[in-house]
């Protein structure tokens, strides 16, 4: 029996009643907030993961962790932040925006929603509890590489893989819901050329997560028959190849990070607008570029595998083919700066969070360039550059992309606003442990620093105090954002206003705030748009 | 605008399909990078057929460097390397060098030698006339064996590389899949130097 949210009869002890609400509610706004709760817990779980690793990194030399343990937590800080963090805290949004946005009643699919939800506790209550098995966690990086999960993977490798499957039942499915839902339940009058970009991206994200989740469970389902049921697929000694777990694994692995940063993208184009009141400059050109992104990035998954031996022409063709996601990349970054130029810019919170987002993401980008170039990546390849670069684009990425939106929308979700003062803290004391923690990094990359290694030469140990200090900080940073948070929902000042941001446009802001439960039973109307109506009939 | 009448459930069903559809695209992709390896000789995957001499074209004056080396994968109670470390050879020509296996265990163990070769591209072009790597060797306690591998580099070696080695990986093969002694001369392993169950 799937019960609604408001039939459950009122006589069951509160606790019950409380449990069975959030447990079998379909509602999209209350599994919105069930993702994102969710995902602030694991974010939480994650980090202090990373500061393990940055605490032992603070000097060269053993001072906390054995390295068997120092590798489970620089694994399971990798999973939890990719698998646990980014990707549930992006579909929580699409939850909670997606229908708002488009003018739906609910998702298409409310009970499949529910479901793709509950999974997810359970896979990463698997994961975790590897930490307190015989053999730990797992210890071979977030890729898992063949043979180093198969062969030598410790035993809870097979809680990580039904881990790992859970995770992409549920995204499939949460994926499968956004798209029909995107596809089938806007309001009249809302073509998909009207459609925000936030609902844009999230729709390129979801093919995404559909043609690449199931790969990834292509591949650990390999693992698991190697490890248990007598195939090579990955061992060389049945005549299988371990390089074949890289290719199975990138293919998946590249259009994964683009998973990661597409609804980040759609976010900066719902804010930057917003704050700088003009139209998003090159709305077309936003949708296109974004689909030039998801398209390229199943052919570029080489760029990955440079060392492993790979003939000259597949080197040239992924090395071609990811610098030519630069162009569809600028053509964005070209775009939101143009949204800015002329406005009557202000700087709430979201906005420098956005703003944060446009400039750091872009130097991530940078060296994301650098490591494109073959003969280049011979020297960054495993080195902390790489490390340096993907936190570039997922810190300020994702990361400032959720928290944006988290400012942007929290007064439409509660009702109440955040303190102003306290979020301009939040974003500049995050920006600068940001940068403290992740810029030296390039340094200590370019230097030879390898990734993934306890123990570091002395040679490197200036960088890497900086680093630890700003991990420091940026955890502390995450302490300050929940007390944001918290103190917003209990105690802020109560918002009135519909519209609440004044360049605020999208029909979320036409709902009263905080938004009812149940909105848009009956279509909102939507007003035509002179503009919108030309490239319509084009 | 969508098709209204594309109901949900049907897009359901489609999308779900696709994931299904990818799913399996994870494993099509083993038979689709084993026929790429064959075509490129990605990973110095070099041909398990045995080549004839009479493929050669021509001996040309070139001479080009042959390295051998050898390796014992974990699990593999064996001796085993090259009796000479390399080998100076015009291309075209036919040359023979002999690989050593001892079998430090008391019973018998059956082996199976996958060759590599590098740089990977160049695989190609070295035939092996015949070679141990063909067929399953079996080698009873404390038993020793040459093992011979004849070979010619290809005329067509592209002309900067000038030297190519020749790799051996020894595995154990597990008792069960042990081809018997007395037919395993006259069968031939497959391509891959997989042993034939
Ligand atoms: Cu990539």
């Amino acid at each position: 029996m799937i019960a609604h949210a408001d039939t459950i009869p009122k006589q069951r002890h509160p606790l019950i009643a409380f449990i069975l609400r959030w447990l079998l509610t379909t509602n999209h706004k209350e599994i919105g907030t069930l993702y994102l709760c969710l995902a602030f817990l694991l974010f939480f779980i994650g980090g202090a993961m990373a500061m393990v690793v940055r605490l032992e990194l603070f000097q060269p030399g053993l001072q906390f962790t054995q390295p068997d343990f120092y590798n489970q937590m620089v694994t399971l800080h990798g999973l939890i932040m990719v698998f646990g963090a980014v990707m549930p805290a992006f579909v929580g949004l699409a939850n909670w925006l997606v229908p708002l946005m488009i003018g739906a009643p609910d998702m298409a699919l409310p009970r499949l929603n529910n479901f793709s939800f509950w999974i997810l506790p359970f896979a990463f209550i698997l994961l975790l509890s590897s930490m307190f098995m015989e053999g730990g966690a797992p210890n071979f990086g977030w890729t898992f590489y063949a043979p180093l999960s198969t062969t030598y993977g410790p035993p809870s490798t097979d809680y990580f893989i039904l881990g790992v499957h859970l995770m992409g039942v549920s995204s499939v499915l949460g994926a499968i819901n956004v798209m029909v839902t995107i596809l089938n339940m806007r309001a009249p009058g809302m073509t998909l050329f009207r459609m925000p970009l936030f609902v844009w991206t999230w729709l390129i994200t979801a093919f995404l997560l559909i043609m690449a989740m199931p790969v990834l469970a292509g591949a650990v389902t390999m693992m698991l028959t190697d490890r248990h049921f007598g195939t090579s697929f990955f061992e060389a000694a049945g005549g299988g190849d371990p390089v074949l777990f890289q290719h199975v694994f990138w293919f998946f692995g590249h259009p994964e990070v683009y998973i990661m940063i597409l609804p980040g993208f759609g976010i900066a184009s719902q804010i930057i607008p917003t704050f700088a009141r003009k139209k998003l400059f090159g709305y077309h050109s936003m949708v296109y570029a974004t689909v030039a992104i998801a398209l390229l990035s199943f052919i570029v998954w080489g760029h990955h595998m440079f060392t492993s031996g790979m003939p000259l022409a597949a080197e040239l063709f992924f090395m071609y083919a990811t610098m030519l996601i630069a162009v569809p990349t600028g053509v964005k970054v070209f775009n939101w700066v143009a949204t800015l130029w002329r406005g009557s810019i202000t700087f709430e919170t979201p906005m420098l969070f956005a703003l944060g987002f446009v400039i750091m993401f872009t130097i991530g980008g940078f060296s994301g360039l650098m490591l494109a170039l073959v003969p280049a990546d011979f020297q960054y390849h495993d080195t902390f550059f790489v490390v340096a670069h993907f936190h570039y684009v997922l810190y300020p990425g994702a990361i400032f992309g959720t928290m944006a939106a988290v400012y942007y929308w929290l007064p439409k979700w509660s009702g109440r606003m955040y303190d102003e003062r306290l979020g301009k803290i939040h974003f500049w004391t995050a920006t600068i442990a940001v940068n403290l923690t992740f810029f030296p990094m390039h340094f200590s990359g370019l230097a030879g620093m390898p990734r993934r290694v306890v123990d570091y030469s002395i040679a490197f140990a200036d960088f890497n105090i900086v680093s630890s200090i700003g991990a420091g900080l940026l955890g502390l940073t995450q302490i300050l954002f929940l007390y944001i948070i918290v103190k917003a929902l209990t105690s802020g000042e109560k918002v009135t206003d519909a519209q609440v941001w004044e360049g605020a446009e999208g029909l979320e802001w036409t709902l009263p705030s905080p938004a009812p439960l149940h909105s848009f039973h009956t279509p909102p109307e939507i007003e035509p748009d002179e503009a919108h109506a030309a490239t319509d009939k084009a | 605008m969508s098709k209204r009448s594309n109901s949900p459930g049907r897009q359901f069903a489609l999308l779900s399909l696709l994931a299904v559809g990818m799913f399996g695209f994870a494993f099509a992709l083993v038979p689709l990078y084993e026929i790429f390896c064959e075509i490129t000789g990605l990973n110095g995957r070099t041909s398990g057929e045995a080549a004839s001499v009479a493929q050669i074209a021509e001996i040309s004056d070139r001479e080009v460097t042959i390295q051998f080396t050898a390796q014992v994968f974990r699990g593999m109670p064996w001796e085993f390397r090259p009796t000479e470390n390399q080998m100076r050879v015009r291309v075209g020509e036919v040359n023979t060098t002999e690989y050593y296996a001892r079998n430090r265990a008391s019973g018998m163990v059956t082996g199976q030698a996958v060759p590599s070769v590098s740089p990977g591209h160049a695989a190609q072009y070295l035939h092996k006339v015949e070679c141990f790597c063909f067929t399953q060797q079996h080698l009873e306690g404390d038993a020793e064996i040459d093992m011979p591998v004849q070979f010619y580099v290809d005329p067509d070696l592209p002309e900067d590389i000038g030297t190519l080695s020749l790799s051996y990986t020894m595995y154990r093969v597990p008792d069960a899949e042990v081809v018997v002694p007395e037919a395993a001369a006259s069968m031939p392993a497959d391509h891959e130097g997989h042993y034939q169950p």
